[in-house]
């Protein structure tokens, strides 16, 4: 039983990083149909940000802010500077795009930083918090926590804000958005930003537990982007749900399956579902205009 | 000097060969990629023992020019660069090869061509059977787990858990132990597996503790994976020995796993990382003390092990070119071969034709973490 | 006589292939020319997913691998000559092609493009784990193709440099003029209806699913037939040849340099497989050369670099 439960807490703990990748992912895509696999380089930059800042002198919090900051302005950077001029693009040069915007960023922060691996303290301290024979840390109750404020955050603000609306309007008629008087270049501008905040405080709340270093986002990207399929690409609910779920798969494959085939049975699964559900558990459904 | 002279006298008469005008040694390290936590420290340690060499004048009075590239830790690049320093560069000698696979691509180009070259990964593959040209410093990492049987044995522990990385370094690792456990009468009982990007073990460490009649947990693994073992490890309050592998012996280690979760964990570890420990007479004092000294202040990080065997491959191959008074690289090859009690940071190198690594199981010390500090062990 | 686009492509490669070691400053870049041919292939099959068929795949990497692995396993455990390797390989590749090919393809724009990423990373899983099979993420040795050795007996005595040169040249000079030769039937010719609009393409009467998996089962061959030259060449292989950057890599290539068109896919190989050998002086800065390259040619150069210097020209010829 407790065996069990520290299975689920672990899956919790992974399933929560996954969410938080996740729920980046959403805003941009919810903006510009664009799926931003630099997504995990903001993580990245979020933690790295941090420990630099932070070993510089500056109080935690503020390296945190910091780090927040400066990672949300280079989103915007990002979309002023590659995805704006790239409009109306196929989505594989999208990805071509993305995926160049994420090495280059890769390779800067290995020049700005290093290349050892790094980590600050956990907020709370490291003495594990038990539940009927199982633990979890207190750090993981940040990352879960960090994971369901942004999830309410951003459906409220997709679903009770006029500006969300409008990031919705964009992503499904750019045109028709502009014609009711959306300023859609603010609204990309907004959402990169977002995005890439989020993505910071992402590595910001995980770094404690999974450490981080110039290359971590690629990784996280990809489970972030796995997760956010399945839940259904775009949905707020998706990603938080996506991310739980293939978080606590990996937990439970490894302990009562096989730890070596854990991430398998988390794709096998991605796989069956997007067979079954092409759109991803809660994705939109669209059709195809001629 | 002596041989200083005789080698001048021959480059007059022409007997030596090519004259020793700016030695050209290659390089080709993962300063990049998934291995770059071992790679960069090597190309680091090579640059600046390269600066240190030629401002003392470098090899009897020639300087020696270092080329150096980086692989990104594929074998394909490796090779592809390997190819290079031979064919374009002509370089008379070639040191790399940070992982196991990078190397096997880079040996198989040094041999064709005849260039000794010596590796810094692990595997016994490398040296085993041995090949004319092939050299390497690390330990293998069947002497890894043979030491840490050694250990378990002396403390009675005869059942135990392995959890490992599921990189190159890992698996081989894991591999290896379980090939020879049998040898120490220990039986492995639990046997797990997790990806180095995971962001947590407790899954499969609970499952170790469940598991009937474990006594002690093995870890092998490099990079962030083994700290992040080593916090769920005392997060779950498992009570038993913990070792790691020599895959994390460095300062970091500690740093990343936290003085309170590392308390305890034992490693096979080198002289480098207990250099202030070493008795005054111990032969590796001096150039291990040399070494920490140099890298720490040019680099700003702690020294670690890894960057330890470049300076060792560089350390013999200068030394044998030295002896050889000839960059020829069939002399050079021949001079390596013949290197007897060299003293290097991660052991004392004596090499021969049945033997390209040139250590035993003594150059590996068992420490111990107490208070965030190393101790030797015994 | 005006040359088609077909002959002038394969005109081309075939001067290139057999002139530009007149130009080699050293033995070396036999090897980087070698490479270049074998990534040649590869990308040559994402032109027909891609380019032609319009569909994404980012773990083409996995068929390279099984390539690769069929190169490594297939002598040693089926007594097969490596040359039969190669074939066998081709024929699991295409094979499991059609098998997941038929699901998935269903999917659409990021969707396929996970669920392709799902299957090669599943591949590179089973590569590195069995190890009682593949010898895990340490690598395998592949045993050697013995051409050179028959060649040599022959009176025809070649460095390996060039002896896998003109092989793999004389490889990729096939897989092109075959590509090139699919463009121009009637399967071509549907393919690329169904990129321009798949719903279009079903109501002319095409049966656009088997298209599509016939698209992808020959990609998978070619990516799988590169991966064992790739294997035979090094003698030495590890799971990195199936690896997710590996499939970035074939795309990026494809799409940098036009894929749309065959030469321009060859060219993007050339230019990918070149940057890192140019780029070693100023090692640390690769990755940002790299991905400024990739960001600036899909802005400024859509359809990649040849297909739209073609235009430029054309445009400036009328």
């Amino acid at each position: 039983m407790s065996e069990l439960l520290q299975f689920l807490l672990s899956g919790v703990t992974v399933g929560a990083v996954y969410a938080l990748v996740a729920l980046g992912f959403t805003i941009i895509y919810n903006a510009s149909d664009v799926v931003n696999f630099a997504q995990g380089e903001f993580v990245m930059l979020g933690g790295m940000t941090t420990v630099f800042v932070h070993a510089a002198g500056a109080p935690l919090p503020l390296a945190v802010l910091a780090a927040i900051v400066l990672t949300a302005a280079l989103g915007v950077a990002m979309n002023k500077l590659a995805i704006e001029p790239a409009r109306g693009a196929p989505v594989v040069s999208l990805v071509i795009i993305t995926i160049g915007a994420s090495i280059f960023i890769r390779g800067a922060a290995q020049l700005i930083f290093d290349k050892q691996i790094h980590s600050f303290p956990a907020f709370s301290g490291d003495d594990p918090i038990r539940i009927m024979g199982a633990t979890i840390l207190p750090q993981s109750l940040w990352v879960i926590g960090g994971a369901v404020a942004v999830f309410i955050g951003l459906w409220l603000f997709f679903t009770r804000t006029l500006l969300g609306r409008a990031v919705l309007a964009t992503s499904n008629n750019r045109l028709a958005a502009q014609l009711v008087g959306i300023n859609t270049t603010f609204v990309m501008t907004l959402s990169f930003a977002l995005s890439a905040g989020i993505g910071a405080l992402a590595g910001v709340l995980v770094t404690p537990i999974t450490l981080t270093s110039y290359d971590v986002g690629l990784g996280l990207a990809l489970k972030g982007f796995a997760a956010a399929m399945l839940g259904g690409m775009g949905n707020p609910k998706g990603a938080l749900v996506g991310g739980l779920a293939l978080g606590l798969l990996e937990g439970l494959t490894a302990g009562y399956i096989s730890s070596q085939y854990k991430d398998a049975a988390a794709f096998i699964v991605i796989l069956a579902v997007l067979f079954f559900l092409p759109q991803g558990l809660f994705g939109r459904k669209s059709t195809d205009r001629v | 000097m002596k041989t200083f002279l005789t080698t001048t006298a021959l480059v007059a008469l022409g007997l030596a060969g090519p004259a020793l005008a700016e030695i050209k040694i290659g390089a080709s390290l993962s300063a990049t990629g998934p291995a770059a936590f071992l790679g960069d420290p090597e190309l680091k340690t090579l640059e600046l023992l390269v600066e240190e060499l030629n401002a003392k004048g470098g090899i009897n009075g020639e300087p020696v020019e270092l080329i150096a590239y980086d692989d990104n830790g594929d074998p394909n690049k490796a090779r592809t660069f390997a190819t290079r320093l031979v064919e374009d560069d002509e370089v008379v000698a070639i040191i790399g090869g940070t992982t196991t696979g990078t190397t096997m691509s880079i040996l198989s180009v040094a041999e064709e061509a005849e260039i000794p070259f010596i590796s810094l990964a692990g595997a016994i593959d490398i040296i085993d059977p041995v090949k004319p040209f092939t050299f390497k410093t690390p330990h293998t990492d069947r002497m890894a787990c043979q030491k840490i049987f050694e250990d378990m044995q002396k403390r009675g522990i005869a059942s135990i858990g392995m959890i490992s990385g599921t990189d190159g370094f890992g698996a081989s690792m894991q591999a290896q132990c379980k090939s020879v456990v049998g040898d120490y009468g220990i039986t492995i009982v639990a046997d797990e597996t997790y990806d180095p990007k995971d962001a947590d073990m407790t899954a499969q460490l609970t499952k170790i503790k469940g598991t009937e009649g474990v006594q002690a947990v093995l870890n092998p693994g490099f990079g962030q994976g083994p700290s992040i073992v080593t916090r769920n490890y005392k997060q779950l309050a498992i009570d038993l020995p913990f070792y790691q592998s020599h895959g994390v012996a460095s300062d970091g280690f500690i740093q990343l796993a936290g003085t309170d979760a590392a308390e305890g964990v034992r490693l096979p570890g080198t002289a480098l990382l207990v250099a202030d420990l070493l008795a005054e007479d111990d032969p590796q004092k001096p150039v291990v003390a040399a070494y920490k000294a140099a890298f720490e202040a040019k680099t700003g990080t702690p020294v670690g092990t890894f960057g330890g065997y470049a300076h060792d491959a560089f350390l013999i191959m200068t030394d044998a070119i030295a002896r050889a008074g000839s960059a020829e690289p069939a002399a050079i090859r021949d001079a390596i071969e013949a290197t007897s009690g060299l003293a290097g940071t991660t052991g004392i190198y004596t090499f021969s034709p049945e033997d390209h690594l040139g250590l035993d199981l003594s150059a590996f010390r068992m420490l111990e973490i107490k208070d965030g500090k190393w101790t030797l062990v015994e | 006589m005006r040359l088609t686009q077909k002959s002038a492509t394969l005109l081309a490669l075939a001067v290139i292939v057999a002139l530009a070691p007149l130009f080699f400053p050293s033995s070396f870049y036999y090897r980087v020319g070698a490479l270049i041919f074998v990534n040649g292939l590869a990308v040559t099959g994402i032109v027909i997913l891609t380019g032609w068929a319009g569909q994404i795949s980012l773990g083409h990497a996995g068929f390279a691998g099984i390539g690769a692995y069929a190169c490594a396993l297939a002598p040693v455990h089926l007594g097969l000559h490596p040359a039969g390797a190669v074939l066998l390989g081709a024929a699991i590749s295409a094979v499991l092609a059609w098998l997941v090919g038929r699901p998935i393809l269903r999917l659409k724009g990021y969707y396929l493009a996970v669920a392709s990423l799902g299957m090669g990373i599943l591949i590179s899983m089973v590569l590195n784990n069995e190890r009682d099979l593949t010898r895990g993420p340490d690598g395998i040795d592949v045993p050697d193709l013995g051409l050179r050795g028959a060649l040599k007996a022959a009176g025809l005595d070649l460095s390996n440099g060039q002896f896998w040169y003109f092989f793999c040249g004389i490889a990729l000079l096939l897989g092109a003029w075959l590509a090139l030769n699919l463009f121009n039937s009637p399967t071509g010719r549907a393919l690329r209806a169904l990129h321009g609009s798949e719903i279009a393409a079903r109501t002319v009467g095409i049966d656009v699913a088997r298209l599509k998996l016939q698209a992808f089962v020959i990609s998978a061959v070619y990516a799988s037939v590169s991966g064992s030259l790739l294997a035979l060449q090094n003698k030495f292989i590890t799971p990195d040849v199936a690896g997710f950057m590996h499939s970035v890599e074939m795309v990026t290539m494809a799409v940098l340099g036009g894929v749309g068109s065959v030469a321009g896919a060859i060219f993007g190989a050339a230019v990918l497989t070149l940057l890192p050998q140019v780029l070693t002086v100023f090692a640390e800065y690769e990755q940002l050369v790299l991905g400024t390259v990739m960001v600036l040619v899909m802005i400024f150069l859509r359809e990649g670099v040849v297909p739209s210097i073609l235009r430029k020209i054309r445009g400036a010829g009328e």
